[in-house]
């Protein structure tokens, strides 16, 4: 992947958040920016803005009226998709659109019926284990974190889970291959767009109990939903939860790998691992949402123009000194955590019960899996690029 | 002690249904529910606080004395 705009100059100035640099050393990043702005800006992108303290993300995430949702994910070209319907309901809906287009999927995605499927995750977890065989060496991201979330919303979709590979390929292509000419950002969504309408069809064709024959069955305002609603909400569906959930997992076990007493602690009470997961999920918060601007507005004094990009660093406004105490350090057993991981306001993730849930269950697995880990000494963690943050290598020494 | 909920705020992160199981239940669309109109059973009331403190969108809340009806 080529990139179009080369290595940044000045992060205040000048940032770009698909440089490896700005994952591989966020925090840092935004330490540096939240002294100094604290709202960034690049001409990269035609125009982007990158706020980093929790007050202004808040009040991005909450105002609707001055930043529309139409596209989410930042890149060189405006997208073609109108408000408030977006070319990924309801993630690109506006209201009033949005709260119909959201209230069709969110039955699936509640917490009782997202419960059933704890079963077949701690399965998968205990499978990719122990096909990672005996030897003592691994890697905690190629081997087990990406496999997670994938599998799961191939079997809740109706997808082949052979396809894995190719839901990668449009993650990556999708979320992280943003700084390309905009023909070949197209192409990949064309990739995308065709392979959706072949499993479309085969539904259509074969209808069976899955979120892909729901969808086709679903109405909004007493109509059935268009095909490019149906569409856009499968394009929905399969990528927000793939690299965004593999990435907590990966973070949370880098974390773990690299913290001996944290590690300890949680393989003696397991019970104290669903307080750790939110401490990890504020701590490392694998994802930043973007917004468009609606029409020129004036915003924390700085002179936004309609069409500018607004990117909503949640991961940067969970470790704001200001919003929370010793917010530089993971304490896995903090009890009071607002953590902001899965957004705020109407937008905030659907499938935040269904990532917790596999998050949970995929650290319990790991930990009671192997006697010990840690990172590996000459191993060189690698980090995503762009909106979406978490270690794409990660190689640890384990004991069994 | 008794906590009351703000709907108009509530976006179904579902951390107090998580904590409190005993004073919140959700509804099939995952947004929070009172159980016993918010009345805490006796001996809960640091869950109730750990759900009032772990709501991202301040949705929850100590009934004053003017709503407490308990």
């Amino acid at each position: 992947m080529t990139s179009i705009y080369g290595p940044v100059t000045d992060w205040a100035t000048d940032f770009d958040h698909a440089e490896p640099e700005y994952n591989a050393h966020a925090h840092e990043v935004w330490a540096e920016l939240r002294d100094r702005c604290p709202v960034a800006h690049t001409d990269r992108y035609n125009g982007a803005w990158l706020p980093v303290t929790h007050e202004l993300v808040s009040q991005i995430a909450y105002d609707t009226e001055h930043f529309t949702s139409r596209s989410v994910v930042v890149s060189p070209f405006r997208p073609l998709a109108q408000a408030p319907i977006g070319n990924a309901p309801p993630i690109s809906s506006d209201p009033p659109f949005h709260h119909d287009a959201r209230r069709i999927l969110l039955p699936a995605f509640s917490p009782k019926v997202i419960a059933a499927w704890e079963k077949d995750i701690r399965e998968l977890c205990k499978q990719l284990l122990r096909d990672m065989g005996d030897g003592s060496e691994v890697d905690a991201a190629v081997q087990y974190a990406q496999h997670i979330p994938v599998n799961v919303i191939a079997l809740m979709l109706g997808f082949p889970t052979e396809d894995a590979d190719i839901f990668r390929g449009f993650v990556h292509d999708i979320l992280e291959g943003i700084n390309v000419q905009p023909e070949q950002r197209m192409q990949a969504f064309e990739r995308l767009d065709r392979y959706i309408d072949q499993q479309v069809q085969e539904h259509i064709a074969h209808p069976r109990d899955d979120l892909t024959t729901f969808l086709l069955n679903a109405s909004i305002f007493d109509q059935p939903l268009s095909h490019e609603h149906v569409r856009g909400s499968i394009v929905l569906l399969l990528l927000a939860g793939i690299d965004t959930t593999w990435s907590a997992i990966g973070s949370s076990l880098l974390h773990l790998a690299t913290h001996a007493d944290d590690r300890r602690r949680l393989a003696e009470d397991p019970s104290l691992i669903p307080t750790a997961i939110e401490e990890f999920l504020r701590a490392y918060a694998p994802v930043t949402m973007a917004r468009l601007v609606k029409e020129d507005v004036e915003f924390a004094g700085c002179p936004m123009k309609v069409d500018d990009w607004v990117l909503l660093p949640f991961p940067a406004a969970n470790v704001d000194p200001a919003a929370f105490d010793r917010a530089d350090e993971v304490l896995i057993d903090r009890a009071e955590n607002r953590h902001l991981a899965f957004g705020l306001g109407i937008h905030r993730c659907l499938g935040s019960n269904l990532a917790r849930l596999e998050l949970k269950v995929a650290v319990e697995e790991f930990l009671a899996h192997f006697a010990d880990f840690e990172l590996a000494i000459d191993g060189e963690v690698e980090w995503s690029r762009g909106q979406i943050r978490g270690p794409r290598i990660l190689p640890m020494r384990v004991t069994h | 002690m008794r906590v009351v909920l703000d709907l108009d705020r509530c976006q179904g992160h579902n951390r107090c249904y998580a904590l409190a199981p005993e004073i919140f239940d959700v509804d099939d669309l995952g947004m929070a529910v009172l159980l016993n109109d918010g009345v805490v059973p006796p001996g809960l009331e640091d869950k109730a606080s750990l759900a009032i403190a772990n709501c991202p969108e301040y949705a929850i809340s100590l009934a004053t004395e003017h709503e407490g009806a308990s």
